[in-house]
């Protein structure tokens, strides 16, 4: 059902019954200590490339979460996933593996976002099940935006340590036996630059989009800000959620004490990770590690997940070109 | 919403600072170590290596490039580079580094078309901006050489 | 005789270390990346050397300037400035000649170390 210009929510139940994670070791011993299934013991976990060793890491969430659901692979209609690497490489690797139809997407870190909108339209139109998984790993995604790994330079006191992990939840209309959270809304993004140039600067290129879809989700579901117990964005890092909430206070959406963001919830105060996590693994592994067990533990009922995206390459920065930024937002309940 | 440049403006505001203080003192400190190795190095070939001032040199440089590489491939030029900054990407053995490091990252690609094609991939314009200089230099010697 | 190595090492840490603030000055203010530091520096060195005040630097600073990339800079305009007394040809190819021995290293010690080992992911 058509809520405003950008906000739908589905008519049929969409319920998330599973989620299955995995991550490396620096973000299983950040904040999230405990709450992650399973975990890398290095960076190459055993592969010859790093691109390998994140396609790995799908096909074991993946899998889990198939174990999981006690679900086999053609009981599930469709896959939905992308990740940060050229041509979402390790998602489509990933899926060969698998005897479930594939669909790849691509909006950067907002992806998780974009792909449990896209599962939730199409479980209204009559989809049975879908699995949304999203990956990043911090390897492939310095060699993608940035510099040899063996290269010794300084991070810029803006910059952000991506995260190496992946998420994914099993959407489903079959209503589970538990308690189980909801995709009751969800809004699509639209593309926001506000000229920011600066490579190592993603919090700020995406703050305005996710600023500008929140406030969207809001205006057209009615809600306030304080509906939700939780509005947690992607990866904006800790300067991205100041900025956020000061455009929020600027423009009159009341500035909520429930806002938080996946980059800085991941990495423990005293690691090496700049203003906070990044990656299109952030949000899928703190929803699937954190967020989504506090639903289902019933310690929150209304979570508003943003994913956000930074929509750049490496050319379209030594062309000039300022970062374009994206937010999906996805409404998450107990009910 | 927000304009470009009062956003900006919040930006700005808003980002975190470089610590000054300590990323200068960190760079002082460790290029002016690498810098004392490498005279180690020069007065020790200076007793015992039986060549000229100049070969002397090369061979110091050429001795700085090899422990830049070996650092790096043992994975530890990034880590000093993590905390020195200019203070080892500024000495000869940073140089070495921004070769090794390509190389090794693309070994993955194979051998040929990972490592040998990717080698200069950040220090290419090093190379390109030396070479180029330094002919353009020899050239106005040259014309001034023949002029006078 | 210990004086004077103190003294001679002290000026090669104090200049050394002045280059690279400079180098981290640089950074901090204008965000280069290294291979831009590098260029810099290098292009430096050509000209002081082009212009004839490398060497009085060099007599005090000694390895604090050569070490730095300026020192490579400097080898490459005095190998071209040489080769010009020569012919025109030399002052296309001595600067190249000068530093053959750098870059040869940088180049067969690259492949090798390439070969022997992996990048890593690095940990937080």
């Amino acid at each position: 059902m058509k809520l405003g210009r950008q906000t739908y929510a589905p008519e049929k139940c969409v319920y998330i019954s599973h989620v299955a994670d995995i991550a490396g070791s620096d973000e299983a011993c950040g904040n999230l200590r405990g709450y992650i299934d399973q975990v890398l013991d290095c960076g190459e976990w055993g592969c010859d490339s790093h691109e390998k060793a994140e396609t790995r890491m799908r096909e074991e969430a993946i899998r889990s979460l198939l174990e999981k659901a006690e679900l086999s692979e053609c009981d599930v209609d469709l896959m939905l996933g992308g990740d940060l690497v050229n041509q979402i490489v390790p998602s489509a690797f990933s899926a060969r593996s698998f005897d479930i139809p594939f669909s790849g997407l691509y909006c950067a870190c907002a992806t998780f976002g974009q792909a449990i909108a896209h599962a939730s339209m199409a479980i209204d139109e009559g989809i049975g099940s879908a699995i949304c998984c999203t990956s990043s790993h911090f390897a492939t995604a310095e060699r993608q935006y940035r510099f040899p790994l063996e290269l010794g330079t300084q991070p810029t006191p803006t910059s952000q340590r991506t995260v190496t992990g992946a998420g994914a939840v099993l959407l489903t209309g079959k209503a589970p036996l538990w308690r189980c959270p909801e995709v009751t809304a969800y809004t699509f993004g639209r593309v926001i630059d506000l000229g920011c140039t600066d490579a190592n600067n993603m919090g700020a290129a995406m703050a305005p989009a996710a600023f500008d879809t929140i406030s969207a989700h809001l205006r057209e579901t009615g809600r306030k800000a304080d509906y939700y117990d939780l509005i947690v964005t992607g990866d904006l890092g800790r300067l991205g959620r100041e900025l956020l909430a000061q455009l929020m206070k600027r423009e009159g959406v009341n500035e909520s004490k429930n806002l938080n963001d996946c980059g800085c919830m991941i990495f423990a105060p005293g690691q090496k990770c700049g203003l906070g996590g990044s990656g299109a693994g952030c949000s899928s592994l703190v929803y699937c590690a954190y967020l989504h067990k506090l639903l289902v533990a019933g310690q929150i009922d209304r979570l508003l997940l943003v994913p956000t995206g930074a929509l750049l390459s490496k050319d379209s920065s030594l062309q000039g070109e300022s970062i374009p930024g994206i937010a999906y937002a996805v409404a998450i309940e107990c009910r | 919403m927000i304009g470009e440049k009062e956003y900006a403006a919040l930006v700005k505001q808003a980002s975190p600072k470089t610590n000054e203080a300590k990323t200068l003192f960190a760079a002082f400190c460790v290029g002016g170590v690498i810098c004392m190795i490498g005279q180690a190095f020069s007065d020790v070939y200076a007793e015992f290596v039986p060549l000229d001032e100049k070969s002397i040199s090369a061979l110091v440089g050429m001795t700085m490039i090899f422990l830049g590489a070996l650092l790096t491939g043992l994975g530890v030029y990034d880590k000093i580079g993590y905390y020195a900054g200019a203070g080892s990407i500024v000495p000869i053995t940073g140089f070495a580094n921004s070769i090794v490091s390509p190389a090794m990252e693309f070994h993955s690609e194979g051998i040929i078309f990972g490592m040998m094609a990717r080698m200069f991939g950040v220090a290419g314009p090093i190379i390109v901006s030396g070479v180029c200089s330094s002919v353009a230099v020899g050239v106005i010697y040259y014309i001034a050489g023949a002029v006078a | 005789m210990f004086l004077e190595i103190l003294s001679r090492y002290g000026r090669v840490f104090l200049c050394g270390g002045i280059v690279c603030l400079i180098g981290q000055l640089l950074i901090n203010k204008t965000k280069m990346t290294s291979a831009r530091i590098l260029v810099t520096f290098l292009l430096t060195g050509v000209v002081l050397e082009a212009v004839g005040v490398f060497e009085y630097i060099e007599e005090f600073a000694l390895a604090g300037v050569t070490i730095p990339i300026i020192g490579f800079g400097k080898s490459l305009a005095a190998g071209a400035i040489e080769g010009a007394r020569l012919g025109l040809f030399e002052a296309c190819t001595y600067g190249m000649r000068s530093v053959a021995g750098g870059l040869t290293a940088a180049i067969v010690f690259g492949f090798v170390f390439a070969l022997l080992f992996r990048s890593k992911s690095k940990t937080a």
